[in-house]
């Protein structure tokens, strides 16, 4: 442990000079795991911090950790996309949106895909919510979970109550395609908020 | 419960390494910052932990997310550590586009060309 890492493409590229994020959220067991390492090209990284429940780091020095403690966890990976530009994806749980780790994780992101589960979709509401309240935009990916029940989406958005705008698509968060094609979803939308508010203010 | 991966006492070691404090002596540091470490000054003087961000920093750039994460470290910890080695000279960073603009139109569509290279 401890070692760096042996791998040569770890590193950035030496021409990369801009870094953006983008989150992966989504309730308990959706699949943000699996999204996140199905697309990076690195590893992905995972970073723990015990927290207490006011949301501070814990010291621990004196053993403190009880259960007014929580392990705040997130996962992360990497995608170069051209020679100056890289995109990190965050993915973490919704509900530590208290947190400091999930402050800095939506401090400067570009916006959001929220993973959904046809299976429970009302879990997903929290979440919502709660980048709602952080006003990141965001697009929703629905995994087709093997068993679960399908549904049109347009059942889907209603069940959800998405606003219209809001991108729907389906996705299988193991297959690099079918991920890449959600990402793009997401971003074409916020492409296209930037223009209109770029109009509004013309 | 699930077993632990970390050695007993890191939580312990992680705050004696930022001599007990716990906010980084600068705040603009993002998980995405990128980090590049000075070739040309010694490490001696260094504790051991900021010595292992500097020999992982060395071959190249990386995130202070991805320094976190490979030293297995909290990201508050690793901060402390990163503004540290800011103020003495080890590490120089690239900042992220600033967090008061980042859906810059252009940026936005170079992500998007980016995405859509990897069909
Ligand atoms: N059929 C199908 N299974 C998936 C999909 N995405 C994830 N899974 C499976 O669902 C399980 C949970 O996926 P994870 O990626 O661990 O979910 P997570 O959101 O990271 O879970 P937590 O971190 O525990 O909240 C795994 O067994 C995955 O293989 C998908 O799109 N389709
Ligand atoms: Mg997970």
């Amino acid at each position: 442990m401890g070692s760096a890492p042996a791998s040569d493409d770890v590193y950035l590229r030496p021409t990369v000079k801009t870094a953006v994020k983008l989150l992966v959220v989504g309730h308990f067991a959706v699949g943000k795991t699996t999204f996140v390492g199905t697309l990076s090209e690195i590893r992905p990284l995972r970073t723990e911090e015990v927290m207490t429940q006011a949301g501070a780091v814990v010291d621990d020095l004196a053993g403190t950790r009880d259960k007014t403690t929580t392990t705040v966890a997130m996962d992360f990976g990497r995608l170069t996309l051209n020679d100056s530009l890289v995109l990190y994806l965050f993915g973490a749980p919704g509900q530590q949106r208290f947190t400091k780790l999930w402050q800095d994780m939506t401090r400067g992101a570009l916006g959001a895909l929220v993973l959904a589960d046809t299976r429970r979709l009302s879990h997903s509401f929290d979440v919502m919510g709660v980048l709602e309240e952080l006003d990141l935009p965001y697009a929703v990916a629905v995994n087709d979970f093997d068993g679960a029940p399908v549904h049109g989406l347009d059942e889907v958005r209603e069940a959800l109550d998405l606003l219209p705008e809001t991108p729907l698509v389906r996705c299988d968060a193991r297959d690099p395609e079918s991920s890449t094609r959600a990402l793009i979803s997401l971003v074409e939308y916020l492409l296209s908020r930037e223009s209109e508010s770029e109009l509004e203010h013309a | 419960m699930t077993p632990r991966r970390r050695p007993e006492g890191r939580l312990v070691r992680s705050y004696v390494v930022t001599d007990g404090r716990a906010h980084p002596t600068r705040n603009t540091l993002d998980l995405v910052t990128l980090l590049i470490a000075a070739t040309d000054l010694p490490l001696t003087g260094l504790n051991p932990e900021k010595r292992r961000v500097m020999e992982l920093c060395r071959p190249g750039a990386l995130s202070l997310a991805e320094v976190a994460g490979h030293l297995q470290l909290p990201v508050s910890v690793t901060k402390v550590l990163v503004a540290d080695l800011m103020d003495s000279g080890h590490i120089v960073t690239r900042a992220p586009i600033p967090a008061a603009r980042p859906s810059d139109a252009r940026i936005l569509q170079e992500v998007l060309d980016g995405l859509r290279a990897r069909l």
